[in-house]
């Protein structure tokens, strides 16, 4: 007969590293689900589907999947206190906007406020090359005025299109010179009008409509090229790119001799700063500076990846040994719940997501070694309880009662560091500490929660008496 | 079996400051070698296809390029890392030409770094901040939690004694990694100072089990002698410390033969800290106690 309470926390447990371990690893049971779904089909020919249990993927850090880590210094000595966080943003922009071209997966572009320092970090994952990368970054953000094409240079462009047509990208790829003919617009052509003539932008509202608008003021040479370009292209419109993305193409109503243009348009208000921080970022570029890279090949990642999961493996294993040898039973069921322990820190780390890295991974095995611990202090003291006389019974609850503080001050004076590193560490200790705090944190539920109800189960029963079970 | 632990503290404190001497002569001679983490340079690690080429012939190889001085270490059977202060995009490429004039390089298994001086200068101040108040926070938590017993020895006590116990499971890693720097060019890096960290937090654990037994026999036991009780608190959690620590050394050990090149000093220096903390728990800071209580005892009559 089970104790009262014991069966629910059995049940809790045992739901707990069931949901835990699928989610960890819900490979067998999908395939488990298919084949039923299958099985069930072909029995009774009903429509009702199990739908598969989520699949959630870890999060590897850069030293783990391989990629490029950039930290940028912009230098805004020439900007004014109060423009310096939107310069930043534009130059965020831009350089967004140029990141995501590679077509790596997931790129961040951030900012950073370090004291006086504002810097850009930028984490390209699974990048080949990172030169090429760093090149596009580090050129100041490019804006540039396209005017329209005719008819047949449109058409000379769209052609060359063709060519592709119902090709595989293998196939493309073995044109020659395909990348430039993807890239060519095939309705504006450049002119010499860029953001070299610019000298600001900035956002008003239109007298009689209310309307948000970006108003361009050129610097003197550029009133000349912009007078000119306007007065040949009257009624077609004038296409504004910044970094070969369109940004704007208004409809030139008349020729403008003074340097101002209006771009209107269908803006929200949010639309036209945008625009105005944009085409400001275009003109006025924040010189950044690279001043810390790291880039790590894929097979390296790879490599330390397979080699930090083997380390806890064998770490793990090697845990449970000695408990099992050192405690029997209580041991068991030590390991038992640290293996429960393992797919619980697991799942939180791909729920919560945590990215995990070397660091992090050097974090979650040293708490698989300090998980024990808790058990350690109270099955040793289970051990004196038991000794003094105790039934096994009142040995478990003095024992788990008496060894608490313990736990809590010991864990406690790490967690205090943990805390510290996290807040004020660099990204390796920042992603050490959080793996360590959750692992620490988990693992006093496991100890506490789980074994105990584990070894509740044997009280009143025969296996009590036999003293080489229990040490 | 009882162990006299109190009763032979002399010998312990005298093995205990002569390797802390030791430790701190090693600091001073040997000096500690900081990484490019902290100094600001470049670190970059490929793998051979094939067979290596001897280190020698690398390191001249290399040095034809870089008026800085270039550090060329070997990395399991094919890999070699090159450090240096150098951090100029230009320098790399014309390395990874060099290096590959000597033998095929294995694609996509190579890593880069560069860090710049004043990102370096940063990471020294934060890492000092988080020093002294990982160093704080853990006194005063000590203070905090044994409040309670104020006799025979304030809680304070606890906390100083712990803080003295700390300086030795820090200072005993660092002669010895002061010691490898000179001898394998080991260098203190991020990895390297988290670990330092981490042992602060955890060498105070093994205190703390002690103490708590120490206070809980003070609050219950009829035994009026300070020695003794703590000398019984000792006996009573000697398995408890020891088995903790080898679980903890047991994955540590795991990480430093099979985790990597990353993760080797870090889980090094957890280990040397553990052990120490382990020794220091046992054999310094509750004896340590006594010592100040018999000490007091003394300057008041």
């Amino acid at each position: 007969m089970l104790k009262k309470g014991i069966g629910s926390n059995l049940l809790i447990i045992f739901i707990l590293a069931i949901l835990g371990l699928n989610f960890v690893y819900p490979k067998y049971l999908n395939q488990g689900i298919d084949s039923f779904n299958g099985f069930q089909f072909s029995i009774l020919n009903s429509e009702l589907r199990l739908s598969h249990f989520p699949e959630v993927d870890f999060k590897l850090g850069l030293d783990l999947q391989g990629g490029s880590h950039l930290v940028y210094e912009a230098d805004l000595l020439k900007i004014e206190a109060s423009g310096k966080s939107s310069a930043m943003q534009g130059l965020r922009d831009v350089i967004e906007r140029r990141v995501n071209r590679f077509g790596v997966g997931e790129p961040i572009v951030r900012i950073q406020e370090q004291g006086e320092h504002r810097r850009l970090i930028v984490e390209l994952p699974g990048i080949k090359d990172v030169g090429e990368a760093i090149r596009a970054i580090g050129k100041t953000p490019y804006l540039e005025f396209k005017e329209q094409m005719t008819e047949q240079e449109s058409r000379a462009v769209l052609d060359g299109y063709e060519e592709f047509q119902g090709k595989s990208l293998e196939e493309i790829t073995q044109i020659p010179n395909w990348q430039n003919i993807l890239r060519e617009d095939p309705y504006f052509k450049s002119t010499i009008l860029t953001g070299q003539y610019l000298e600001k932008a900035e956002v008003s509202f239109d007298q009689t409509t209310f309307e948000a608008e970006v108003l361009l003021q050129f610097d003197d040479e550029g009133k000349d090229i912009f007078k000119e370009l306007t007065s040949s292209n009257i009624g077609k419109q004038l296409a504004i790119y910044i970094d070969d993305t369109l940004i704007s193409a208004p409809v030139v109503r008349e020729a403008i001799p003074n340097g101002k243009a209006r771009i209107t348009g269908n803006f929200t208000t949010e639309e036209a700063k945008d625009l105005a921080r944009n085409l400001n970022a275009g003109a006025l570029p924040v010189p950044i500076e690279l001043i810390s890279q790291k880039t790590i090949g894929p097979v390296l990642g790879q490599a330390s990846l397979m080699k930090s999961l083997k380390a806890g493996m064998i770490g793990f294993l090697m845990v449970i040994l000695f408990m099992i040898l050192f405690y029997r039973v209580p041991g068991i069921f030590a390991s038992l719940a640290l293996i429960i322990y393992g797919c619980l820190v697991l799942s939180l780390f791909k729920l919560i997501p945590v990215t995990l890295t070397l660091a992090g991974i050097g974090g979650v095995i040293l708490s698989v070694g300090m998980a024990v611990d808790a058990n350690v202090l109270i099955f040793e003291r289970m051990k004196e309880e038991r000794e003094s006389g105790r039934s096994l019974d009142s040995s478990i609850r003095v024992g788990f009662a008496r060894a608490w503080p313990s736990i809590r001050d010991g864990n406690v004076t790490t967690l205090i560091v943990a805390l510290i590193m996290f807040f004020f560490g660099t990204s390796f200790i920042k992603g050490f500490a959080l793996t360590l705090s959750l692992g620490i944190l988990v693992s006093m539920f496991s100890a506490i929660f789980i074994t105990k109800t584990f070894l509740k189960i044997f009280v009143g029963t025969k296996l009590e008496k036999i003293k080489f079970l229990w040490n | 079996m009882i162990i006299q632990f109190i009763k032979f503290r002399k010998i312990f404190y005298v093995f205990s400051i002569i390797t802390i001497i030791l430790s701190i002569a090693s600091i001073f001679v040997f000096g500690l070698e900081l990484g490019i983490d902290f100094t600001g340079g470049s670190m970059l690690e490929v793998e051979y296809e094939n067979e290596r080429p001897s280190i020698q012939m690398i390191q001249e190889k290399i040095q034809e390029i870089s008026s800085e001085k270039v550090i060329v270490q070997p990395v399991e059977q094919k890999g070699i890392i090159l450090k240096t202060k150098d951090t100029s995009e230009e320098t790399y490429t014309k390395a990874i030409e060099k290096l590959e004039e000597l033998g095929t390089l294995k694609q996509d298994a190579s890593q880069f770094e560069t860090i710049g001086p004043i990102i370096g200068n940063e990471l020294k101040d934060k890492t000092k901040i988080v020093i002294v108040l990982s160093l704080m926070a853990i006194v005063f938590y000590i203070a905090y939690s044994f409040r309670k017993i104020s006799k025979p020895v304030n809680s304070f006590a606890y906390g100083f004694t712990s803080l003295i116990a700390l300086c030795h499971d820090v200072l005993i890693p660092l002669g010895i990694f002061a010691f490898l720097g000179k001898l394998y060019g080991v260098q203190i890096t991020i990895p390297v100072i988290t670990a330092f960290l981490t042992v602060l937090g955890y060498s105070i654990n093994n205190s703390v089990v002690v103490f708590d037994r120490a206070r809980e026999n003070l609050l219950r036991s009829r035994e009026t002698s300070f020695g003794n009780i703590i000398n019984k608190s000792l006996n009573e959690t000697l398995t408890r410390s020891i088995n903790t620590s080898l679980t903890t050394l047991f994955v540590l050990f795991a990480i430093f033969f099979f985790g990597g090149e990353t993760l080797r000093y870090f889980s090094l220096v957890l280990i040397l800290g553990i052990s120490c903390g382990t020794y220091s728990s046992i054999f310094l800071v509750t004896p340590l106690l006594v010592t100040y209580l018999e000490w007091r005892e003394k300057r008041l009559h």
